[in-house]
């Protein structure tokens, strides 16, 4: 799982209001090289939850991310590069994303979360 | 289809390692699956600014459907609710990311994040009650609720889907419109019941159903063009909305008797659907004479 589906997740929990970002818990991070398309870059940072990217790419291990980010960064090259690497080549194979409220772990296996709500959770 | 997987267990039962194989190495399975995912594409109108889009592909699978999102450059997050058919996903190394996700439990993505979203063959499903806990009619509100949340607005999504009859139909109709959805039904080759494939195209946002519906028709004009050009034997397209009125009508014209247009139509049908009819002639229709 990229950090591009982790930033648009939230725990689904039912009675949970808040159930974003989901923290992660990483075990094994596996990097993947992706051709990098700026216009797409340009139009996901209007929807990337800036502060939950940054903490979840720090869970990854990748440092290099600015804590503040605007519109006027995407003009510079080594920005955007950073940026491609953290939301597309990064990938989460094992570990957990955790509920932020109820703490509950949805376990991530050969890179899939597994997002299945027990009964009485629906 | 002859036979209905729905009826004979629960998806996440039914999909088991040896089924999810067979259905990844058909190459008849494989070749409908991509147009069905192209043509859902297609009716998902993008806009065509070249720059990729973020899709949900619900009801993945092994990822036939992403495999024509990701041809076309666009990232893709798949949902299915069977482990063995996301195993091979992974075996075939599709590029959107996969979760293991039950879309009866509904959604869970932030709002209004999503450009858009395609089914292939899903969305019958969740009109099985497989568990006591499942109730279809909440099972499909949650999950066009939290569909509609997610997609942000003029977003569209497309779902193809085999109902079982008009019933069913209506169920996943009431309940997208409830969601807030506008839309209709789209009928490819509405004549043949093996080709015959129904798309359910929602519109999220402002939109009024009256103009997405008009919008399906334009597309389905410029479709049939292109179908002549290619000189296809079928009358493909028509649009139709649900219509409770539809089988009143239907008892109406029973009454005034069929006539001879109805029984040329009728046998323009069967020839188009490749069977043999007798030629049409002055006798055809004709009333027998009354001391026969």
């Amino acid at each position: 799982m990229r950090l591009l589906t982790h930033n648009m997740l939230s725990s689904n929990i039912k009675g949970v209001v808040n159930g974003f970002p989901l923290r992660i818990e990483a075990e094994k991070v596996l990097e993947k090289n992706v051709e990098m398309n700026s216009d797409f870059l340009k139009k996901m940072f209007e929807k990337i939850e800036w502060k939950a990217f940054v903490e979840a790419s720090r869970g990854m291990g990748y440092t290099e991310l600015p804590e503040e980010a605007d519109s006027s960064m995407l003009d510079s090259d080594e920005f955007l590069n950073r940026f491609h690497h953290a939301l597309l080549e990064l990938h989460l194979e094992e570990g957990a994303l955790v509920c932020p409220e109820t703490g509950r772990r949805f376990p991530v296996r050969k890179g899939i979360p597994n997002m299945l709500l027990h009964e009485d959770e629906v | 289809m002859a036979s209905r997987p729905e009826r004979i267990a629960p998806p996440e039962i039914f999909y088991d390692d040896t089924e999810a194989r067979k259905y990844t190495s058909s190459s008849r399975i494989i070749e409908i699956q991509a147009s069905l995912s192209e043509r859902a594409l297609e009716l998902l109108a993008l806009p065509e600014d070249g720059v990729p889009k973020l899709l949900l592909d619900i009801g993945c699978g092994s990822g036939l459907s992403g495999e024509t999102l990701s041809e076309e450059g666009h990232h893709w997050i798949g949902l299915d609710i069977s482990p063995s058919m996301l195993d091979i996903a992974i075996e075939r190394e599709v590029e959107g990311d996969l979760l293991l996700s039950d879309m009866g439990q509904g959604l869970g993505f932030r709002p209004g994040v999503i450009d858009g979203a395609i089914s292939i063959s899903a969305v019958q499903w969740l009109c099985n009650a497989d568990r006591s806990s499942h109730n279809p009619r909440l099972r499909l509100k949650a999950f066009f609720t939290s569909l509609y949340k997610c997609l942000s607005n003029g977003a569209k999504a497309v779902f193809q889907v085999y109902p079982e009859n008009n019933d069913q139909r209506e169920l996943i109709m009431n309940a997208a419109m409830h969601a807030g959805f506008a839309g209709g039904i789209v009928v490819d080759f509405p004549h043949s019941s093996k080709k015959r494939k129904e798309f359910l195209v929602l519109a999220c946002g402002q939109l009024s159903t009256n103009a997405s519906l008009s919008q399906g028709k334009n597309e389905d004009e410029t479709r049939l063009s292109d179908d002549d050009s290619d000189s296809e034997d079928e009358e493909n397209q028509t649009v139709r909305n649900l219509d409770r009125h539809r089988h009143l009508k239907r008892q109406k014209k029973s009454k005034s008797g069929k006539g001879r247009e109805w029984i040329l139509r009728k046998k323009d049908q069967m020839r188009r659907r490749g069977n043999d009819v007798p030629q049409d002639t002055k006798y055809t229709g004709r009333k027998r004479k009354g001391r026969f």
